[in-house]
């Protein structure tokens, strides 16, 4: 265990080195947190009464989806891991005495942190103050933020869990830039960054919530804008934990087989 | 030998001929590429599409409407791009050190940047745009007339000039920082993204900004008024062009830039 904690010290450590890149992102972030809620603004006034959610909820859901752009990124592959696979540097890591998908997932674990930490609390002060329905509101209540802060966990551990899937495959087949792109884009949609699942027409919802990637983003950000409460919560959150368990299950037995069929290319 | 002087138009189309030969050394991957690019902007597709399952209108716009200033947008953006991306990775050309051979060639720099990159695979936006612009122009309750169709093609060249102004003051910024500027961005895609709703949705005070600082609503929203019978005075067919003052700052930017170059070595 320690040297995966080590693995995740390094990366964390390494990522928190780009700080003017954390600024300018952060400043372009607020501006499409922004528009993204005078859309939803438009929306409301055209039809107060189809609106699915409370405009706090929604406010809420899109300033954490923008702070917390880079924990939920499909398209956010680490270079350096498919570096490793295409110029077969995966070789010295096969020889090291650790496990290939452990290793991985920490680091890309804490990529994601490092990345996340330094963007998240600017947006995040900044938005409390914006008026309301605008801004982002207080936690509903301290229970729904401890819930929230479980659920933000399982979400970014679902998230890597389905970006090793990938890079497993990528043992198999070396050059898939476009099977990337593809994944990247579905999951955008299936996630709910592009609107909100509760958006989506009654059926249509129901069936996309129990899709792996709903259970990313989808659940934290509508804990804390208290759009998900009691029971549905709770089934939420179990799905969430459901997803993990299957997903690095099949994520290591992927990883497993492609170490013994790895070829090695040149280097 | 006799050396003849080819012209900046042929040689442009030499460096696309060059770029799409090699890129045709990989097909599998182009095809696969280009597929996925265009899965990439359909997303923004879906979300409009499924917010008017639910709501059937936004600011008097129905959904034909948005969806006409949409695909008039993304056509824009995306023949802009095809020819203009090559300012896109500008930054990464001044930091490796090799725009000073361009500079060493007696040809326009900017050609040269240009020509340096003409990403195929984003012909799957353009694709798109194309197959939304005629769902949008059939589809959408407009009498169309010659007016109307000169203001639509108005709206082409002054969002053509918008973005790829855009797309050089990026470059020209890099000529100081070095380095792309994230925030540019906003302006490029996010001009893209946030058009594909009409500029009025978002607020006055965002309106004005885009009428007067970054006159994006002069390719989108204005003219759109006119097209959907809204407004009828034919100023609004020329509002468009108007728009092309801009490309004055950003040539002036990147003219600025080269005279301050120094090169960063390598």
């Amino acid at each position: 265990m320690k040297k995966y904690l080590s693995f995740f010290r390094l990366r964390l450590v390494t990522g928190l080195q780009y700080r003017t890149a954390a600024l300018a992102g952060m400043v372009t972030q607020f501006f499409w947190g922004f528009m993204e809620i005078m859309v939803f603004h438009a929306f409301y006034k055209a039809d107060p009464s189809a609106y699915p959610m409370t405009m706090e909820a929604t406010a809420a859901y899109v300033w954490l989806q923008q702070a917390l752009l880079v924990f939920f990124g499909a398209w956010m592959f680490e270079g350096e891991i498919l570096d490793t696979i295409n110029n077969g540097n995966l070789a010295y890591e096969l020889c090291r005495p650790i496990r290939i998908y452990d290793m991985w997932f920490a680091r890309s674990v804490a990529n994601r942190m490092s990345k996340a930490i330094l963007r998240c609390v600017p947006i995040l002060a900044v938005a409390v103050f914006l008026p309301e329905g605008y801004g982002l509101r207080l936690p509903v209540s301290l229970p729904a933020f401890l819930c929230f802060l479980i659920s933000l966990a399982m979400g970014l551990l679902v998230m890597v869990a389905l970006n090793m899937l990938v890079y497993g495959s990528c043992l198999y087949t070396i050059s898939g830039d476009g099977m990337r792109i593809l994944f990247a884009s579905l999951s955008e949609f299936l996630a709910g960054q592009v609107i909100p699942l509760p958006f989506f027409p009654e059926k249509v919802e129901r069936i996309l919530e129990l899709n792996p990637w709903a259970s990313m983003g989808n659940v934290p950000f509508r804990i804390y804008g208290g759009d998900l409460a009691g029971a549905a919560m709770i089934r939420a959150m179990i799905l969430q934990a459901l997803w993990l368990v299957i997903l690095v299950a099949a994520g290591r037995l992927l990883c497993a087989g492609g170490e013994k069929r790895a070829v090695v290319q040149g280097g | 030998m006799k050396t003849k002087k080819v012209s900046g138009l042929k040689l442009y189309f030499h460096y696309l001929s060059i770029i799409f030969r090699s890129a045709m050394q990989y097909k599998a991957s182009f095809w696969i590429m280009t597929v996925g690019h265009f899965f990439v902007s359909f997303n923004v597709f879906l979300g409009v599409f499924f917010m008017f399952q639910r709501f059937s209108h936004v600011e008097g716009f129905t959904y034909n409407e948005v969806l006409l200033c949409f695909s008039i947008m993304l056509m824009e953006f995306s023949l802009a791009e095809i020819w203009a991306r090559g300012f896109d990775t500008f930054p990464s050309m001044i930091r490796q050190g090799t725009f000073d051979r361009v500079l060493l060639r007696p040809r326009s720099a900017v050609l040269q940047v240009l020509g340096s990159k003409f990403e195929l695979v984003r012909l799957g936006r353009v694709l798109q745009s194309i197959v939304m612009f005629g769902y949008g122009i059939t589809h959408v309750e407009v009498r169309w007339t010659g007016a109307k169709l000169v203001t639509v093609l108005f709206m082409l060249v002054g969002g053509v000039g918008l973005f790829s102004a855009m797309f050089m003051i990026y470059a020209a910024l890099s000529f100081f920082t070095l380095e792309g500027l994230e925030f540019m961005n906003v302006f490029t895609d996010g001009a893209r993204e946030y058009g594909k709703y009409p500029f009025g949705v978002y607020g006055k005070k965002l309106l004005l900004l885009t009428t007067f600082v970054v006159p994006y609503a002069l390719v989108q929203y204005y003219p759109l008024l006119y097209l959907l019978d809204r407004r009828n005075d034919p100023f609004y067919i020329l509002l468009p062009l108007l728009a092309l003052w801009f490309l004055l700052p950003a040539y002036g930017l990147w003219r600025f830039g080269v005279r301050k170059y120094k090169s960063s070595g390598s």
